[in-house]
């Protein structure tokens, strides 16, 4: 069965529908729970709507949130093309971050675009090295990513830490050890006197170029073939390692973008806040998306709301603060549990059924 | 899709999905009608509202708003204090309208509380402990801490009046003033009852580690203390550790008489409920912080119900309950002192001289930085 088509076919719609009901699925699971806490049923999606989508205020708290969660979640769709399963997503936008601090005070006497444009190829090069190096560990090594970035999640972590609090550290951050602030002048803009900063614009843009790459030029077929089977690329001349490495370096580097936004746009400078759990809802992001960068976009604003709305939840409805994170686990559970509906359903067969089997 | 069957998976699929998007619908025409003329007060807490401590003190301080008819009273838990503050207020102001701010966690003030009040103008901010800056910090921010000092002097008592090995156990997270001012009250108020009495002092270096005060408290405990107390985010554990270990224990920040029913004492807590209604009561008369109707710096003591002693435990015999109980009287009324001279620390050194009272009030006391004789523990030590 060719998945190659570029009309809707049954298994484009297939792929549609099992991730969105997946989706209803766990908001209902989510409505019965806070219907357990006293929250009327309704009253809860009202007010996760109300926070996300219900007026500009809310659009522009969606979208800022939108923003890392789109380049998050292309650091595991580009390598899941290549048939690399990475949730190294923390790790790489803290690793951006920090690289972005660095390269920020580096630079501060420089013009702000230089300044910008150093901090942007420092975080992403961290992050896609960071990424890549867990693609090398498998390649090369049969380490297994999944694992290995996972762990590299926590090593960032620590050693982020590590560094602020002793030699990055601004000895006047007593409260919460961070490095010293990016000049203002060197801090990345607002999008039209608005809150959303540019770093929306990145993520979509970044999100098309995947998209692009992915899906119409050779070097995507090329990844889908190592996907399909890395003996067989290699056997008809294909450089696996390379294409894999790329592809993981560019995922890398689309989170590390993620992180270097966040010190840049949002918190100013490097510290424990930059650690806020993105990376973890990115990859949730790219599973609901099942990998593709246009639906990426989509449900990047989706989730961005859920996420803006955790406030909401507890300001409305009185719902503990866990509430929004109790959301985001029975999405992830269930979607991961939907990808074995695949190919369950008979009516999303591509060939026409006969009505004896049904 | 019409001319195919229909699987009974994908009739549950529409149902479930337009079941959902009707929800949805139905919901957001909720708010639409909200014509609330309320005042809108806003609180964000840096732990969760059920921590038995700090939080659940300010938390349960939110909560007696809700007896007045024109306040509605909003809160965010477990908010870090990082630009998270920032947004969860900002989102109270734009979103829920708020016109009142309470930060309660320490760390909120500087910069993030401060940057806001400089955006909402219009907005008034009230922080919990921390000082204001004259000429620098903007206009519509007020702070707001009470002196609890006086409670422990009393929960003191109780502690000296029970211990038979004759040594206290103190656990607290830093060598702060606020956190000195505890210890050497609590103390003052034990050796008022039982003049030889000791005390060991373990500081954890931060205000939530539950692990490690559950290992300060035992090793205390090890050590012959028999009555354990503490100054961290909440001593539920500490005063946990009591319990199990048949022990005596005094809360902090909040009533834990629940985690320790047979061994809890008596215990310090706050009453941020009261300060909490005469702001509201102050908002709603149309006061402001900014105009300069509203006190910039809001303080009280036991005398103005800031703070109150914990319900006596069923251990605690009659006698020391009527004498406990005289005391507060006589320091509602001003007729003890805590911090009477002559007083030395634990090097020697005379920190109140022979004659001289400290009022609780006095900002001297802010600048503490010395334990009492009698109490084993390094000011400068972690």
């Amino acid at each position: 069965m060719s998945r190659s088509s570029f009309l809707p076919s049954r298994k484009t719609l297939e792929s549609f529908a099992i991730p969105v009901g997946a989706f209803l699925l766990s908001m209902i699971l989510f409505g019965a729970f806070c219907t357990l806490w006293g929250a009327p049923f309704l009253s809860v999606f009202s007010s996760i709507y109300r926070a996300g989508f219900g007026s500009w205020y809310a659009w522009q708290n969606s979208l800022l949130r939108a923003a890392p969660l789109m380049l998050c979640a292309l650091c595991t769709a580009l390598p899941a093309r290549a048939g690399i399963i990475t949730v190294g997503n923390e790790g790489a936008f803290v690793v951006g971050g920090l690289a972005c601090a660095v390269a920020g005070l580096w630079t501060q006497a420089a013009p702000a675009w230089v300044s910008l444009f150093a901090m942007a190829v420092a975080g992403a090069i961290a992050g896609g090295v960071w990424i890549a190096s867990a693609a090398a560990l498998q390649h090369y090594r049969h380490v297994n990513a999944v694992i290995s970035s996972l762990l590299l999640n926590y090593i960032a972590i620590a050693c982020m830490l590590q560094l602020v609090e002793g030699p990055l550290r601004d000895p006047e951050s007593l409260n919460s050890p961070a490095t010293r602030a990016i000049i203002p002048a060197h801090q990345l803009g607002h999008l039209f006197h608005s809150r959303v900063h540019w770093g929306i614009v990145f993520s979509v843009v970044a999100s098309l170029l995947s998209w692009l790459f992915l899906d119409h030029t050779v070097w995507g077929m090329k990844l889908k073939i190592v996907r399909g089977n890395r003996r067989a690329a290699t056997l008809i001349g294909l450089p696996t390692g390379a294409l894999i490495l790329t592809a993981s370096f560019l995922g890398g580097a689309a989170a590390g973008l993620a992180g270097m936004v966040e010190v840049a746009a949002v918190q100013g400078r490097a510290g424990h806040a930059i650690a806020a759990g993105y990376g973890y809802v990115g990859i949730l992001v790219a599973f609901l998306a099942r990998q593709s960068p246009l639906r990426i976009i989509v449900v990047s604003l989706i989730l961005g709301a859920v996420v803006a709305s955790g406030g909401g939840l507890q300001r409305d409805l009185d719902l503990p603060d866990a509430s929004i994170a109790v959301f985001e686990g029975i999405v992830f559970l269930l979607i991961l549990a939907s990808e074995a509906l695949y190919g369950r359903f008979t009516w999303f067969e591509e060939k026409e059924l006969s009505d004896a089997t049904l | 899709m019409t001319g195919h069957p229909t699987t009974p998976d994908r009739r549950l699929f529409l149902r479930t999905s337009t079941a959902a998007g009707i929800g949805v619908l139905l919901g957001s025409t909720r708010f639409l009608s909200a014509a609330d003329q309320r005042i809108v007060m806003g609180f964000v807490y840096s732990g969760p509202k059920n921590d038995l401590g700090y939080n659940q003190a300010h938390w349960q301080g939110k909560q007696t708003l809700a007896s007045l008819p024109y306040v509605r009273a909003i809160d965010e838990a477990n908010i870090d204090e990082t630009n998270d503050v920032e947004e969860s207020m900002r989102n109270m102001i734009h979103m829920d309208g708020a016109k009142v701010i309470f930060g309660t966690s320490y760390g909120y003030l500087d910069p993030y509380m401060l940057r806001l009040a400089r955006e909402c103008p219009d907005v008034q901010f009230f922080h919990c402990g921390g000082s204001y800056r004259e000429g620098v910090d903007p206009p519509n921010l007020g702070v707001y801490f009470g002196f609890i000092d006086e409670v422990e002097y009393l929960a003191g008592m109780a502690a000296g009046s029970m211990t038979k090995s004759g040594l206290l156990g103190f656990v607290a997270a830093k060598p702060i003033p606020q956190v000195l001012r505890n210890i050497n009250s609590y103390m003052l108020g034990a050796r008022s009852v039982h003049p030889t009495v000791a005390m060991k002092v373990v500081f954890t270096g931060d205000w939530v580690l539950p692990v490690r005060e559950a290992e300060a408290a035992s090793s205390l405990a090890d050590q012959g203390a028999d009555v354990l107390t503490g100054h961290t985010g909440s001593p539920r554990v500490i005063v946990q550790v009591a319990e199990r270990r048949g022990i005596w224990a005094t809360g902090y920040q909040f009533d834990q008489s629940l985690v320790a029913p047979h061994r809890f004492l008596t215990g310090a807590e706050w009453s941020w409920g009261v300060v909490y209604r005469q702001y509201a009561e102050m908002i709603h008369a149309g006061r402001s912080v900014t105009a300069g109707t509203i006190p910039r710096r809001m303080t009280g003591m036991l005398k103005d119900g800031f703070c109150r002693l914990s319900n006596f435990g069923p251990a605690v015999p009659f006698d020391v309950r009527a004498s406990i109980l005289d005391a507060q009287q006589q320091l509602i009324h001003g007729t003890r002192a805590i911090y009477q001279g002559p007083l030395r620390d634990n090097k020697g050194r005379v920190v109140v001289p022979a004659g001289k009272t400290i009022s609780i009030s006095d900002t001297a006391l802010d600048r503490m930085n010395w334990l009492l004789e009698g109490i084993d523990g390094e000011v400068g030590s972690l």
